[in-house]
Order: structure tokens, then sequence, then C-alpha cells
């Protein structure tokens, strides 16, 4: 168990997340859409948006694959964002990233925080014609 | 285990005194349990005493002054190249050439043996188990050269197919390019076989040695290998050095890669004479002192012996692999423990590696957790990321006991009881 003076990191908010995310999946009317991983450790995510033509994001859903950090971190932004605006998601730093996730993570661990965070921030200028995920392995997505 | 095994023909407790970071806590009352020495290898107070002192009382550049300070680290330096030499049983210092690490000596051999020799249509064989070291630099080379690139394919329990090599290895092939031991599946490869069936077929072999090199005998001639890699680090000595051994033929006949000071008999304003070996591929100021730590490293492994550290290494990894294979869920990439190396790498239940080495590492174990540099390895085993525990001279049986309930501690971490 960690020290005292160490903060629990497999809380039970962040497990509830991991082990039943919210919207993992993808949307039924994709409009923008990004994928990236953390090369180093192999975490996936893929962020789906629907955003209307109000800058609304209508559906947001995730897919991925990788640690319990870089999983549940994509749970809580896509539960964050379901139904807010893209003007929401461009102002959310990493820094709120890593608030929301609620637990202080060391500066590698960080890394797999802020995936979802950085993938969201891409999503949201990925038109699905061009969403610049990796064409080349579809699946490597592969929960 | 069998009876052969059952007692280490070294004892590591009489070694682990002479490693200060060994006696450290990782937190208060947490003592470290190292098993990360497949990435790096921790340091001997006589290797640390080797730099300190080199720093202290004799450091200047090499090959260059006439003062005194540049004689005795030159002899320091030649020592230290002597020392490797017998430690491979090389013919001569010369062809023990030092490098940054076993990375910097493969791409030295790719970029001036590859690029003068090979044309397209050439051949160079790989293996599905290699680190990318022994991967990108052959890409490369193919992608400069017209080189088509082969690998060996592996059985499902973490072997190479030899079999293939009837058909991989035909006049085309230039150059043969293996791990002696696998950094993931701790698969301990045939070594001799590989390199007559390469020269039979007229390749040149080059073996990476950098998982191999640290943890068992190594004699160049009796293996009748054409080049050799492996990095110091890896081996209780510094990082920023490795050494590359090739055999002379091949050497002198290879262009210098890197151009630059040393590397030179004399330069004009627009052309110029390279040196001899071993100066030849030490272009600018080498790892001076890095060098000369990996000296004393080698001394220390020398007096308690490679064949001993081997079978202390095998006694580990067979507890290790008893204990894992009670664990329900645990998966273990590669061979039995008798094929193998002193590294474990497994998966458990769909426990991402990066959790399990995070709980692990609250009872203090450092592991290692990702694709360990081997992606293609990961790729056609299936998994996206492994944890791997590797083991050294100073690692006890008691140490590897303990991965039991740490491993237990992961598994209740994410099978907690639904409330």
């Amino acid at each position: 168990m960690p020290a005292d003076d160490e903060e629990e990191l497999y809380q039970d908010h962040i497990l509830d997340h991991y082990e039943d995310p919210y919207h993992r999946g993808h949307c039924t009317r994709c409009t923008h859409a990004h994928q990236d991983d953390n090369s180093l450790c192999g975490d996936v995510v893929r962020i789906e948006l629907q955003i209307d033509d109000g800058g609304a994001l209508r559906e947001v859903f995730f897919a991925g694959d990788g640690c319990c950090i870089s999983q549940a971190a994509a749970s809580m932004i896509v539960e964050k964002f379901d139904g807010h605006t893209i003007e929401e998601v461009k102002t959310f730093t990493a820094n709120d990233m890593l608030e929301l996730f609620g637990v202080r993570l060391t500066p590698n661990r960080q890394k797999c925080c802020l995936l979802p965070w950085r993938v969201l921030q891409s999503a949201i200028y990925s038109p699905v014609e061009n969403d610049g995920s990796d064409p080349g392995e579809p699946g490597k997505v592969c929960r | 285990m069998s009876a052969l095994l059952q007692t280490s023909p070294l004892d590591p407790l009489a070694y682990r005194s002479d490693f200060p970071i060994l006696s450290r806590e990782v937190r208060p009352g947490v003592p470290l349990i190292y098993f990360d020495n497949a990435a790096s290898t921790q340091h001997p107070r006589e290797v640390i005493q080797s730099i300190v002192s080199c720093y202290e009382e004799h450091y200047a550049n090499v090959h260059r002054g006439i003062h005194q300070l540049a004689q005795e680290s030159d002899e320091l330096f030649d020592q230290a190249r002597e020392t490797v030499r017998a430690f491979l049983n090389a013919p001569e210092r010369e062809q023990c050439i030092f490098t940054y690490g076993a990375t910097s000596g493969i791409n030295i051999v790719a970029r001036s043996w590859g690029d003068a020799n090979l044309k397209p249509g050439d051949e160079i064989l790989l293996t599905e188990m290699e680190h990318h070291a022994n991967l990108v630099p052959w890409q490369q080379l193919a992608e400069r050269s017209g080189a088509v690139l082969r690998h060996i394919p592996l059985t499902e329990d973490g072997l190479l197919c030899l079999d293939a090599l009837d058909t991989l290895l035909t006049e085309r092939t230039k150059l043969v390019g293996f791990t002696a031991i696998s950094n993931v599946l701790g698969t301990i490869n045939p070594v001799a076989e590989i390199i007559r069936r390469g020269h039979q077929a007229g390749a040149l072999v080059l073996v990476d040695g950098a998982q191999s090199v640290p943890h068992q005998k190594t004699d160049v001639q009796a293996m009748d290998v054409d080049f050799l890699v492996f990095s110091g680090h890896k081996m209780l000595g510094p990082s920023g050095v490795g050494v590359l051994y090739g055999k002379r033929a091949l050497l002198e006949a290879m262009p210098p890669f890197l151009g630059g000071g040393s590397m030179i008999r004399r330069v004009l304003l627009d052309s110029f004479e390279p040196g001899d070996l071993p100066a030849k591929f030490e272009a600018g100021t080498p790892p001076i002192v890095s060098a000369i730590g990996l000296g004393a490293a080698i001394d220390y492994l020398n007096r308690i012996g490679m064949d001993a550290i081997a079978h202390h290494e095998r006694l580990l990894v067979t507890r290790a692999h008893e204990i894992l294979e009670n664990i329900e869920g645990l998966r273990i990439l590669g061979p039995a423990p008798r094929h193998k190396a002193g590294i474990v790498s497994f998966t458990l239940d769909q426990i991402h590696a990066h959790d399990v080495a995070e709980v692990l590492d609250r009872s203090g174990i450092a592991i290692r957790a990702g694709h360990h540099c081997a992606m293609p390895l990961h790729k056609r085993y299936n998994v996206g990321a492994t944890a791997r525990a590797s083991f050294y001279l100073y690692n006890t049986l008691d140490e590897v006991e303990q991965l039991a309930p740490a491993l237990d501690a992961a598994k209740r971490v994410f099978h907690r009881k639904r409330k």
C-alpha cells in the first residue's frame, strides 16, 4: 500500500470510470474524430464527436486501450463535455484536466492522463474526412 | 526445481553491500527490490570509485596531450580497452571500438559497412524478436541502399524458428543480425548455429550482445562472430559507453562513419586520410571516464565469474516462473526457464502493465512496463504491453518471492468487491 503521505492513485471513482466507462463506443453520426497514442507506453485513445452547426457537441464517445489512468481520464473528459460546446473544450487547459482527474499524478502518469485531453483538443479540429488518425492500423483500438 | 539448480554458485548477499543504492529504501520502511536490470543495472562502489578517482586525480583528454595528466588518462583508457579485449577474448584490442552504446555500434556497422557494400536486392536477415536498436538502423539502410529486410519468425513459445533458415538464407543474404538473448522473452538463442549457417550462406553475422555479454561468458573467437555490440550500463558500468567488436579485416576495409578529430591520420583543407583502428571509428573525444568505469565493471564481474552469474540468474528465473505460473490469469511470454536468461515478461488478467508496475512499486519492486523497445515482438504475440522483471547477480531468491504478494495486491486493486 502507498505510504501514509501518499494519495491512493486507484481511488474508487477512478476505478469506476475504468471499469464502467462513460460512452465507450462510437458516435451514431460522427462529424469529427481523432486518435493518438503515447508511443512509449502504448496507450491509445480515440475520441469521436458529433458537432452541430452551433458548435455544440451532440455526441461524444471514446474508444481505446491502455492503462487505468488513460482510460479513466478518457471516460471523465467524455462525460464532462457531452452536450457542451467546442468553445468550452478550447478553454479547458491541461491543468484543468489534471484537476478533473482529481488525484495527484507523477509526471510520467500525467502523460497518461493528458492523452485523452490532447485527443479531444485535436478532435474538434478534425472533421471525419480527414480525422488525423492512423488509417493504416484501424485494429489498434481494440475495446 | 531440479537438484542441479537448488544451490547458487554465488551468494548475492556477499555482493549486495558493494552496491550503495541497494541499501536504500524506496520510501520509508520499503526496501528496494531492483528487477529492472535488462533496462540498466546498478553500480558497485568500485565502479563509482574508478570514476571519482579518474576525475579527482587523473583526468585529461586522451591521445593528445604530452603532459602528465594526459599520459595518466591515456593509460587508464588503454587499460580499459585491454580489459574489454580480454573479457571478449578478442585477438587484438584495436578490434574493440569504444562507442556510446550497443545502438551506436549497430549504427556504425549499418552506416559504414552497409552503405559501402549493399546493393538493391541484397538481403539483411533479422528476427522478429529484435530490439528497435537492431531493427531501425537496418530499415534506414534498406531505404538508402534498396536492400530487402527478412525476419526469422518466432514460435508460439518464444523461440526462433530455425527451420525457416533453410529458405531465408540465400546467396542474396549479406548480413544476419540477431540478439543473443531477447530483452523481452529472455530466450537464449543458438548463437553458434546461426553464425555457422549465416557463414555457410556467405553472409556476415552481427550479434547484439546487449543482454548476453553482461550475463554469460562471451568468446568472440569461439563464436566466430563478425560484429558484436554491447552497452556498458547493462553490466554494472556507466551509461554513455559501449563496445563494437569486429573482425580486423572487416573493420579495416570499412570507411569511417563519423568524421572529426581523432579519426584521422592527416587532414588537408579539402580531404583527409583516415586513421588506424580503433581511432578510425572513434571520432571526437570518446567517453573517456565511462570507458574507464566499464573497465572497472568488467574487473568486478570477472572476480565473480560469468558462469556463476549465469547459473545464479537461471536459479532466479526458474523460481520466478514457478511463482508466476501459480498466479491465475498471469501469462508469461517466452519459453521455459531452461531456454532463458534472467528475464520474465508477463501480462496479468486485463490489468495494464503500467498499472501492474505502479502497484509493484508500492512494495518497492522496480520492474519495467511497456513494449521494451520491441514493438514488433509484442504485436507478434498480440499484446500491447508487458510487465518485465529482470535479474542480476545481486538479486536474491527472497526478493523473487516478493513477486507473489505484490502481484496479489495488484489483483486486489483491480478486482475490488463491488459495492
